[in-house]
């Protein structure tokens, strides 16, 4: 892997990630390339359907040693989020078209399942879907459409029964963006980035084999679907990564003319840090090792939830505060990876765009407080 | 004891407060990310206003060409600037750059402070340079005598105000080692000479900034703030109001930041009922109103200590400092997190908010400095 990652990972590319640059649509696209060739873009996927079959330590290993060499992260909606759902509950017709497709690069997936009423309480989705004769008349809005803007399929839940319980009126659809009647509209973000989206949706008329599984069954898939995105949960890589780069930083910056990382007090917020890293790395492993012997995980992914994302919230804190005032900057050029240049020490211009950005670490993919309710339920029962 | 504000200070409190809430939608234009880049960084028809109100002049005192000065006057103004998240540059252009000029400027140089409290004139501290961190004694610039003139050599980092000001106040070293208090010198430069030349940019929390280098700059020597070589006990004082008035307005921010939040409890809806009535968010947000009070008081502290011993000042504004430092994260990101995806979007008010709470710690000393300091000054 590091022999791979060494000879084919592209300089720049690494680069752009090493400082906290923006990659676009093409570099993401030219890296999942990259991975295809050498066989290793679906790690998790079963052989028949093109993947690696990897366990989850070798899964791991695999995206540790990513993230050691600054490789860009593998955009996750259809390769770890959709695909695990049509291979287990898709027709042989869909996963024949779909799947070759997410590899290939051809299909760019984003989720449509958040909206402006249902974010915790996801259950709770209004967006409509009523069946016409060969078609579903889609109608309504998601929201925190991760990357929807190079997106041209969203799988989406949608409510198809109104009169059942919340979860059981709900089914998951494949809906072609380029459909009449789909709007995308940008959400910039507080560190000025175009990352997430609404979508609107006006009559949209969706084909009724894009339906997976049964109709009213969405919640079931969207349930398995979400264990599936909690590989990788708890970010060690990301931490690990991110700490090196504090390090780094804090070994040119003079406090009272001696290196930061000279300094008492900043010293012991990073050594904290990697105390808990440390630990972290254990659990996560403990559980991966679980999960490779083939027992599902239950409240330990909700576990890497929470205590991974703080991890990476306060490497995010530590890295804006060794910035010292060069973190006040805002040259969103330098990040975009244009010409104009950071204006205080290199990987600067990103460390307070991130330290806002991954605010967002603690609140998606089922909050941090969604995650310890999930704890304290199974921990404590219904009292919760 | 009594800690109401004054009659003039609460008059200037409601003036100000209805003046900032009526021009709310020019506030905020002026915050947004990208939009201040080829501009000023804030609105100049703000600026003329905020002056004809007087609050240029509450900054300064009776003896300066202003009317009121104290410690309390900086903290009434800064926290309802800080309240609407403001990014009008009052700090560097009246407190820093006016204050400075008011300490140690000539008769002749002291009319630029009229020209500020009548908001003609914009004023840019150049101090901080790349290697100098948050200690106001390291000063590698340096300031040569030539002949009848100065020359300065020498690059400073992250000027706030600097493309908008009229003169930059520029410290430099005539003497000494680079971590000396003595030696230091400001001279008053009009932002137009020779020799200096601006990289501009905007600021992930409102406002710009600019690189300053200066290559070979000449001046005349009465282009010289003060005494040669004495700037130091001045910047001391000058930064030391700034940081009340920092302080206050981080206060501000974070009051605005836990009212909007209070009211997000309070509305939104998950699960069939208002998320304020989850008791796991209720002690989180007793938690925020809780530390808000404690940062209220750190004001306080610092403010009723302006007028005290060097020491004895410096002591109260690192613990306040400290204080808001760690209370002003807590407040940002938990204001953050109890609403949830929406505070991450730049066009809800608690975003922009949150960002001048946090970077706030950025300037004149963070966190940690604000602790060594409080240690020194213990023991001193």
């Amino acid at each position: 892997m590091q022999e791979f990652l060494a000879q084919k990972l592209p300089k720049e590319m690494s680069e752009a990630i090493r400082v906290g640059r923006e990659l676009g649509k093409e570099g993401h696209e030219k890296w999942h390339g990259i991975l295809n060739d050498q066989g290793w873009l679906a790690p998790n996927w079963p052989e028949e359907f093109g993947g690696c079959e990897w366990n989850a330590v070798q899964r791991h290993i695999f995206e540790e040693e990513c993230c050691r060499a600054h490789a860009p992260r593998i955009i996750p909606f259809g390769l770890s989020m959709l695909a695990p759902v049509l291979q287990k509950f898709g027709s042989k017709e869909q996963q024949d078209h779909y799947l070759p497709r997410i590899l290939s690069g051809e299909d760019w997936w984003c989720q449509g399942y958040s909206e402006p009423g249902a974010g915790s309480d996801l259950a709770s989705l209004k967006t409509r879907a009523v069946r016409e004769g060969d078609h579903y008349v889609v109608n309504g809005q998601k929201t925190w459409t991760t990357l929807g803007q190079y997106a041209n399929w969203i799988f989406c839940l949608v409510r198809t029964d109104p009169d059942a319980k919340q979860q059981s009126g709900i089914s998951f659809l494949l809906i072609d963006m380029d459909t009449p009647g789909i709007e995308v509209r940008p959400i910039i973000l507080l560190d000025g980035t175009h990352e997430v989206n609404e979508v609107w949706f006006t009559d949209v008329k969706v084909p009724v084999e894009n339906l997976v599984g049964e109709e009213n069954m969405g919640w079931t898939y969207a349930k398995y679907l979400l264990t599936h995105e909690r590989t990788n949960i708890a970010g060690v890589g990301f931490s690990r990564a991110g700490l090196d780069a504090v390090k780094h930083m804090a070994r040119s910056q003079m406090h009272r003319g001696k290196p930061l990382t000279e300094n008492p007090h900043f010293a012991a917020r990073v050594a904290r840090a990697e105390i808990d890293l440390m630990a972290m790395s254990t659990t996560n492993l403990r559980i991966i090792s679980q999960a490779a012997a083939g027992q599902a995980p239950g409240v330990e992914s909700s576990m890497l939830k929470v205590k991974g994302t703080e991890i990476r919230q306060e490497i995010n804190d530590l890295a804006r505060r060794a910035a010292g005032a060069y973190a006040m900057p805002f040259v969103s050029e330098a990040l975009e990876g244009g010409n104009e240049p950071e204006v205080g020490p290199e990987g600067s211009a990103a460390v307070a765009p991130e330290y806002f950005n991954n605010r967002k670490l603690s609140i998606f993919g089922g909050s941090n407080e969604i995650q310890k309710n999930i704890i304290a339920k199974v921990k404590l029962g219904g009292g919760a | 004891m009594n800690f109401d504000l004054t009659d003039e200070r609460q008059m200037l409190q409601d003036s100000l407060r209805r003046f900032l809430r009526d021009n709310q939608d020019k506030l905020r234009a002026s915050t947004r990310l990208g939009t201040s880049d080829n501009e000023l960084g804030f609105d100049a028809a703000i600026w003329g206003k905020l002056a004809e109100l007087g609050v240029i002049g509450a900054l300064f005192s009776e003896e300066d060409g202003g009317f009121a000065g104290a410690g309390f006057d900086l903290t009434t103004v800064f926290e309802e600037l800080g309240r609407v998240g403001a990014v009008e540059p009052l700090l560097d252009t009246a407190i820093l750059g006016g204050g400075l000029i008011a300490a140690l400027g000539t008769e002749a140089q002291k009319e630029l402070v009229e020209q500020v409290i009548a908001g003609d004139l914009h004023l840019a501290l150049a101090h901080g340079e790349p290697n100098s961190r948050y200690d106001l004694a390291q000063v590698q610039t340096t300031a040569k005598t030539d002949g009848d003139g100065i020359v300065l050599n020498g690059r400073k980092a992250v000027v706030i105000n600097a493309e908008a000001a009229d003169y930059l106040l520029v410290s430099a070293r005539e003497t000494g080692d680079v971590g000396d208090e003595a030696g230091i010198s400001l001279f008053l430069v009009p932002r137009d000479t020779a020799g200096l030349s601006l990289r501009g940019y905007a600021l992930l929390a409102g406002g710009r900034a600019a690189e300053v280098d200066l290559e070979n700059l000449r001046l005349s020597a009465s282009a010289r703030l003060g005494e040669a070589g004495g700037a130091y006990a001045a910047l001391k004082r000058a930064t030391v109001r700034a940081e009340v008035a920092l302080a206050a307005e981080t206060l501000g921010a974070m009051e605005a930041a836990t009212e909007l939040t209070r009211e997000y409890l309070l509305t939104r809806q998950q699960f069939g009922r208002p998320i304020a009535s989850f008791q796991a968010l209720q002690h989180r947000m007793a938690t925020l109103l809780i530390e808000l009070e404690q940062a209220r008081s750190a004001v306080i502290n610092a403010a009723g200590h302006l007028d005290t011993s060097p020491n004895e000042q410096a002591l109260q504004i690192a613990a306040a400092r400290n204080l808001i430092g760690r209370a002003g994260r807590l407040v940002a990101e938990e204001c953050v997190q109890l609403h949830g995806g929406i505070a991450m979007t730049e066009e809800y008010a608690l975003a922009h908010i949150a960002k001048r709470i946090v970077m706030a710690d950025h300037r004149f000393g963070d966190t940690d400095t604000q602790l060594e300091r409080f240690i020194d000054h213990s023991a001193a």
